[in-house]
């Protein structure tokens, strides 16, 4: 069992690949959506309220872990598809590594989010933005990032599976993107009613913002927001991790 | 016992208050088909799920090809297929890909995993499809697939969980003579239905579940023998005569059907009832359309022993 955890893991990966190429119109699209709303919010909205300096420098960051925050709905999405479907069902039949199925699920989100990174990155990049910290604080910056989306990506896997049916997502759906706007990736605390702005900063979101935008050396960035951005994270794990574990096992029930 | 695949005694198992395995025994012998025949909500699914290890069940004992599911459900996986209810399937991969993707997670290695897809794909009709999405396939097509996934390893034994059950008459002829096929290569097949035709046409044995248990067990033959046996249809040319006929044809338990303009009685002994009828309905001047000895209906069988009215699908 546990002898075959790695290579199962590996063949749980490869099926997302298999799937990816099946459809690279659908990879696409979740590709280009996160550029789309980088767009829109820095071209057609024109937000940025009480962003000192050029607001490209502060959204591009923003929209970074806004995108790596919303990745919980993809999450969920693929998981309640695979109960509906009955194909996990096949999969606990099996005399395969029972984990598999969750670790190749993880290990394929997190490569399509270094993908959704490399692309927003590179689109950023073509809009004239620049990242000014140096190559270190660059990968720190990105992996303040990955760990915030592992972190929601064990969200997804918890609520798909209490959720157990496509449905659900939606009503997700409905309460994913208001915690996700309701941070400081779009606009700064300041500039927000009093209540509102202790909401956003208090967002796990907000603090991998603020510190990616310290990393990028992107000014007036508050320097302290480094350490909750990773311990916010662990935290999520340290308690959804384990329950997304124990409700797969119980599956059984 | 030495020779059973399948031996259960006592299955338990809860949804909250409603019990959909109620203290349920069976033993399938190995190397036979043995069908689970009831309604809707019987509780056939929660047993093969408990079975194949999806399941945990509350109290029991029950074990699979020697090995119990509970405690070593390791040992089942290793020698188990299941084809469940609803297809279990990747629906964008590809029907090679599919069967590929589950003969890697059986650890056959890449190469037998190919050549296992291969000779499966080839086996059960779907070489020409194998690129194809599955999504694309049709009932028929996708439940052969899943029947080739349950089948990557040649599994000691075999679950089908309603397998033609939405299928339309070519897709349950397709899929029979599947399972037909496998019978007679030692795998032992234990299989639900609603119908007993499908039962009678490929189960050695049938046990009749309802409210999660067993409410009878045997051959088709026996089932249908313990319900009284053959019955006569006597279909009448004017249903105004039904009401003069039920008098004086030699029968008892008639029952009429005005709209089929049908009279249909237990027999048992058939050429004596079969002639009685005729002289009776002959001296009486009683035009019919058809006289025939048949043997009963599942809804027959089922009404008998569980003595309500719900009804068991009938296969046209
Ligand atoms: N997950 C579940 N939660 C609650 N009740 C269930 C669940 N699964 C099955 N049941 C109930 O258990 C009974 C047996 O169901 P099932 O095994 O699916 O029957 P069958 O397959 O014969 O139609 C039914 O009354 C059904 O409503
Ligand atoms: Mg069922």
């Amino acid at each position: 069992m546990t002898a075959y955890a790695l290579t199962d893991s590996w063949t749980m990966t490869r099926r997302e690949l298999a799937r990816w190429g099946r459809q690279p119109v659908q990879l696409a699209v979740n590709l280009v959506f996160p550029v789309m709303l980088l767009l829109m919010f820095g071209y057609l909205v024109g937000g940025g309220r009480g962003v000192s300096g050029a607001y490209r420098d502060y959204l591009v960051p923003g929209m970074l872990a806004l995108t790596m925050a919303f990745g919980l709905e993809g999450t969920m999405i693929a998981v309640t598809r695979d109960l509906d479907k009955g194909v996990i069902d096949r999969f606990r039949s099996m005399p395969m590594a029972n984990g598999a199925v969750l670790v190749g699920r993880s290990a394929a989100d997190m490569l399509q989010s270094v993908l959704t990174l490399a692309v927003l990155i590179g689109v950023g990049a073509a809009l004239g933005w620049r990242a000014h910290g140096g190559p270190a604080a660059f990968l720190g910056a990105v992996g303040l990032l990955l760990l915030l989306r592992f972190a929601m990506l064990w969200i997804g896997i918890h609520l798909a599976l209490v959720a157990g049916k496509p449905e659900m997502v939606q009503a997700v759906q409905i309460l994913v993107w208001p915690i996700g706007f309701l941070s400081n990736a779009l606009a700064t605390p300041d500039s927000m009613p009093g209540w509102l702005g202790t909401v956003v900063e208090w967002n796990p979101m907000s603090h991998t913002a603020t510190a990616v935008r310290h990393l990028f050396g992107v000014p007036g960035a508050e320097s302290g927001h480094v350490a909750p951005a990773v311990l916010w994270p662990l935290a999520l794990l340290a308690v959804f991790f384990p329950l997304a574990v124990r409700r797969f096992g119980r599956l059984s029930r | 016992m030495a020779d059973a695949a399948i031996t259960v005694e006592g299955a338990e198992k809860r949804y909250g208050d409603k019990k959909a395995l109620d203290g349920l025994d069976l033993r399938v012998a190995r190397g036979t088909v043995h069908g689970v025949l009831g309604p809707n909500g019987a509780g056939k699914t929660t047993l093969v799920r408990v079975l194949s290890t999806l399941l945990r069940p509350d109290g029991g004992r029950i074990e699979v090809a020697g090995h119990d599911v509970v405690r070593e459900a390791y040992a089942v996986r290793l020698r188990i297929g299941l084809l469940g209810q609803h297809a279990a399937l990747d629906e964008e991969l590809g029907g090679r890909q599919n069967l590929e993707l589950f003969g890697r997670l059986h650890h056959l290695g890449a190469k037998r995993a190919r050549a296992r897809a291969g000779e499966l794909l080839e086996r059960f009709g779907l070489s020409d499809t194998g690129r194809k999405a599955v999504r694309q396939y049709s009932g028929g097509m996708r439940r052969r697939l899943d029947l080739a996934a349950s089948l990557i390893t040649e599994p000691e034994v075999l679950f089908l969980d309603e397998p033609t059950t939405g299928l339309d008459p070519r897709g349950r002829a397709e899929v029979w003579d599947s399972v037909r096929s496998l019978v007679g290569g030692g795998t032992t097949v234990l299989l639900t239905t609603q119908y007993l035709e499908e039962a009678d046409q490929l189960a050695d044995r049938i046990s009749v579940v309802d409210a999660g248990r067993v409410i009878a067990e045997g051959t088709a033959d026996e089932l249908k023998a313990e319900t009284g046996g053959d019955r006569i249809d006597v279909v009448l040319r004017d249903a105004g005569q039904l009401g003069a006929a039920v008098a004086l044809l030699p029968l008892t338990g008639v029952t009429a059907d005005v709209d089929r303009r049908l009279l249909s009685a237990p027999v048992t002994d058939r050429m004596e009832a079969l002639s009685g009828v005729v002289r009776a309905l002959q001296e009486a001047g009683i035009e019919a359309e058809d006289v025939a000895l048949r043997r009963p209906t599942l809804d027959e069988v089922f009404l008998h022993l569980t003595g309500d009215d719900r009804s068991v699908k009938e296969t046209a």
